[in-house]
């Protein structure tokens, strides 16, 4: 709030010197700017370095009384929240009085550092820009330090990218250790049960104890159900998308293309939530129907039910990008091929599609990776029970749709159920890490080699 | 020709023609799948839009309301109307016994008591005579009018009584049944009742984390792709950046889902279940499709815009800043649009930072618990309820709604504003 009222009061005054100024070195508002700059800036760090250690500096001010009385770290903690409580009115607790001076000190140190912190900040405004107004009376260089600035600022937020891939590996990669401290890798990578459920009955007061889970974070089932699901899905993605794909590169008349393209991309735009439903509320039923009147046992919540509706959303993703990929082969090949009087078909399939093939490879892998990913599908659509199968028929479980059903509701963090969704999140993000690595590297290949 | 030439020539066209069919029935398919799917959420979902209302005939008794003859409005307020509301259902069959009345009373939705007090504070001076007055029927009653629901079951399978039925019919021969637009669905919060539910909670949420994702994704996109696109040296960590924004466009959704659960819930303490923690994990991955855009229309800036710039002794920032950033702009924001489409109908993350908690008040702020369209979609989805179904269909074609309106949107910024360089 200081620094956006500074700001404005920086650049209002910044706009009266320079008509003042004779010889400019760099056009007004750059003084403007400059001095906005001086005014927001140094206020705004010291700002937030006084958000940063208040807290602990008042802690320890607090506690001090309270040392060389053999406290126990714990209990001096406790003596402190329970002052902040008590200050704030929220304390419900017996009140004793060593707690009621601290929390008079506690407030009296509070306002202390609020008024301290407002003059301090405002005596560094001050400062900072009567510094800057003098470098600019003196008519120094404002541009490059304000260009300067402003390169700064554009690589700054151009970290974003890094340092939410930094978000995402630490937020997986503490819990996910801690998962492992109680079951071992080994059992997480080779078990056959899954049974989260059963980690969850733990009275919370019993310590942890290892053999309880033993046979219970086994996530051989989920993994296998994971790709095998895929593997539906693009059983049904592939043949579409791939054809479509080719024809709409090389047979579509402009006007097909116009309109046929635009129309399979929709089904890339649809909301995840929406196949889910569905799946699960017009697919399932109907393979069960079929599958009765065929006499087959089949499930409501079949893998093929939610692997079919997954293909028909990846459908979009690998026809445009292998078209993309067979539209981006030299005309020449083509050309060469009809003259030695190969069909168009013939053409296609001999000559076009191993020019495109990999690029058509990493389009695919992407697709995959997308099936792996997929949340919503399954966890309407496919069971919610692990179970080892290979069967289409029956329903099985992803690592997808177990995060959601471990994290849904509250969560307890510290129980390795928890721990456990924060791991299966890990192994996901690493197999897409590497599919994309592997397929965007393909792609980029493939269009350098015909570029 | 010699005749072994002539059949492979056939073979070979017939084989062509094969292919081409192939191609072109994948298309059928792919498009039969669209039409499939559209046709059955506007058939399952358009019989939402409308509500089934009793009209009852309500005796406002002053007496059993425990009023005087001119009450104030406070007095109309508080008093009681349970009584008159059960007894006017009770009026529609006079003979009912005790368990009769009970399904009597379950024909109407719970709300039927604030609906009649509504009617009588709307006009005083009804106090002491009988109207006639719209209730609510219950889910399974609006479900039958429909027809959505199958009547021939045996009455133990079915939530409608045999009772309740014949009442109904009764009450349909008298025309006392009428379907009206049901507003109630855009103006209500959730509910657990089928015919209560509206999506004015989810709506909100959903306004409220897009907002939220627009202002921290677009201008931390827009100010990345203008570092990588101009200004960046082409070194290690400039590609290295590359190759991670690259890699976050394909990250799945839910991975963004358990980043929000453990470092903005976790670690840094947001409230739960807000659309803010909601926007800021939609913005995070929103971030990789705005840069991603926004790089691809300032490449197709062409450089001799650049290049005059400098040449008239602009700086590299002001020739970026004056000349390029806005010639790219169209790109950029259609580009952002389309990320805050997909964001739109994102779920898993949000269910994963807890909006898919049960909300039955319309949020203020983006601070409030909300759910959003697509959580609200996966809630009701999974209720058992029959009447639920047609909502989640009425709610999908809201959803839909929105995004082809951005989606055209975007297409129009981009046709109408984008200046073609030849």
């Amino acid at each position: 709030m200081l620094g956006f009222t500074s700001y404005y009061f920086g650049r209002k005054k910044a706009y009266t010197i320079q008509s003042t100024n004779k010889r400019l070195t760099a056009l007004p508002q750059f003084y403007g700017y400059y001095l906005a700059i001086w005014c927001a800036i140094p206020a705004f760090i010291i700002y937030s370095l006084w958000a940063i250690f208040e807290p602990t500096i008042v802690k320890l001010l607090i506690l001090s009384d309270y040392a060389n009385q053999g406290y126990l770290d714990d209990e001096l903690n406790l003596i402190y929240e329970k002052t902040k409580a008590l200050s704030r009115g929220q304390f419900t607790g017996e009140v004793t009085s060593l707690i009621q001076t601290s929390s008079e000190k506690y407030l009296n140190l509070r306002s202390i550092a609020q008024s301290s912190k407002v003059v301090i900040v405002l005596c560094i405004i001050i400062a900072s820009v009567a510094y800057a107004y003098k470098r600019i009376s003196s008519n120094n260089r404002t541009r490059e330090p304000v260009e300067k600035f402003f390169n700064a600022v554009l690589f700054t937020a151009s970290l974003a990218a890094i340092l939410t891939t930094v978000g995402i590996v630490f937020s997986l990669i503490f819990q996910t250790i801690d998962f492992f401290k109680v079951i071992p890798l080994f059992d997480f990578v080779f078990g056959t049960h899954w049974y989260p459920a059963k980690a969850f009955v733990r009275d919370s007061s019993e310590a942890l104890d290892p053999t309880m889970y033993s046979d219970t974070f086994g996530a051989v089932p989920i993994f296998a159900g994971t790709f095998f699901i895929a593997f539906i899905a693009m059983c049904v993605a592939i043949p579409i998308g791939l054809m479509s794909g080719i024809y709409l590169a090389e047979y579509a008349s402009y006007k097909v293309r116009q309109y046929a393209k635009p129309l399979i991309e929709i089904l890339a735009g649809i909301p995840t939530v929406v196949y889910g439903f569905f799946a699960a509320l017009t697919v399932g039923p109907f393979l069960k129907d079929i599958g009765t009147a065929m006499g087959l046992e089949v499930s409501a919540e079949s893998a093929l039910a939610a692997g079919g509706v997954m293909g028909i959303m990846i459908i979009p993703f690998i026809s445009s990008l292998s078209d993309d990929v067979i539209t981006s082969v030299p005309q020449s090949l083509r050309d060469g091929s009809y003259a030695m009087g190969a069909t168009k078909s013939e053409t296609i399939k001999k000559v076009i599609f191993p020019a495109a093939l990999p690029g058509i490879v990493g389009s695919i892998l992407l697709g995959v990776s997308r099936a792996i990913g997929e949340t919503m599908i399954v966890v309407m659509a496919s069971g919610l029970a692990a179970n080892l199968t290979l069967n289409p028929l029956e329903s099985t479980s992803t690592i997808t749709a177990q995060i959601v059903v471990i994290l849904i509701g509250d969560q307890a963090f510290g129980d390795p159920k928890t721990q456990a969704a924060f791991a299966l999140g890990m192994s996901l993000f690493i197999v897409t890490l590497c599919l994309n690595i592997v397929a965007l590297r393909v792609v980029k290949k493939y269009r350098e080699k015909y570029e | 020709m010699n005749k072994n030439k002539e059949k492979l020539l056939a073979k070979r066209y017939s084989s062509e023609k094969r292919f081409q069919f192939l191609g072109k029935s994948a298309i059928f398919m792919a498009l039969l799948f669209l039409a499939i799917f559209i046709f059955k959420i506007f058939s399952t979902g358009y019989t939402a839009f409308q509500k089934t209302w009793l009209i009852v005939p309500v005796n406002f008794d002053a007496e059993t309301m425990y009023l005087d003859a001119n009450p104030s409005k406070e007095d109309l307020e508080e008093a009681d109307y349970f009584e008159i509301s059960l007894q006017s259902m009770f009026n529609l069959d006079k003979n009912a016994n005790e368990k009769q009345q009970n399904e009597l009373k379950k024909m109407v939705s719970y709300f039927f008591e604030r609906e009649i007090k509504q009617e009588l504070i709307n006009d005083p001076s009804l106090l002491g005579k009988t109207k006639d007055v719209y209730i609510t029927a219950s889910d399974d009653l609006d479900q039958v009018f429909k027809g959505n629901y199958p009547r021939d079951l045996p009455e133990n399978q079915r939530r409608v009584t045999d009772y309740q039925l014949k009442i109904f019919d009764q009450l349909v021969e008298q025309g006392k049944v009428e379907s009206k637009f049901n507003l109630s669905f855009f103006t209500y919060p959730d509910s657990r009742e089928a015919e209560l539910a509206g999506i004015a909670s989810s709506f909100m949420g959903s306004i409220f984390s897009i907002l939220v994702c627009l202002a921290i994704a677009f201008p931390v996109a827009v100010l990345a792709a203008i570092y990588l696109e101009e200004f960046a040296p082409k070194n290690r960590f400039t590609d290295f950046i590359e190759v991670n924004i690259n890699n976050l466009a394909a990250v799945p959704s839910i991975v963004f889902g358990l980043l929000g659960l453990g470092i903005l819930l976790a670690v840094f303490q947001l409230p739960r279940s807000t659309p803010l923690v909601g926007g800021i994990t939609l913005s995070l991955m929103t971030l990789p499709t705005i840069i991603i855009a926004c790089r691809a229309s300032l490449k197709a800036v062409p450089p001799s815009i650049r290049e005059a710039a400098l040449a008239m002794g602009a700086s590299r920032m002001q020739t970026t800043m004056h000349h390029t950033v806005p010639l790219s702009m169209p790109g950029t924001l259609s580009g952002t649009i389309i990320g805050l489409a997909q964001a739109l109908g994102e779920t898993a993350p949000l269910i994963l930072i807890g909006m898919v908690a049960f909300v039955n008040t319309i949020p203020g702020s983006p601070m409030d618990p909300a759910a959003s369209l697509p959580v609200q979609i996966y809630i009701w989805a999974e209720s058992a309820e029959r009447g639920f179904v047609e909502k989640v269909s009425a709610c999908i074609m809201v959803l839909l709604g929105f995004l082809i309106v951005m989606n055209l949107f975007a297409q129009i910024i981009r046709h109408k504003f984008e200046k073609k360089w030849s």
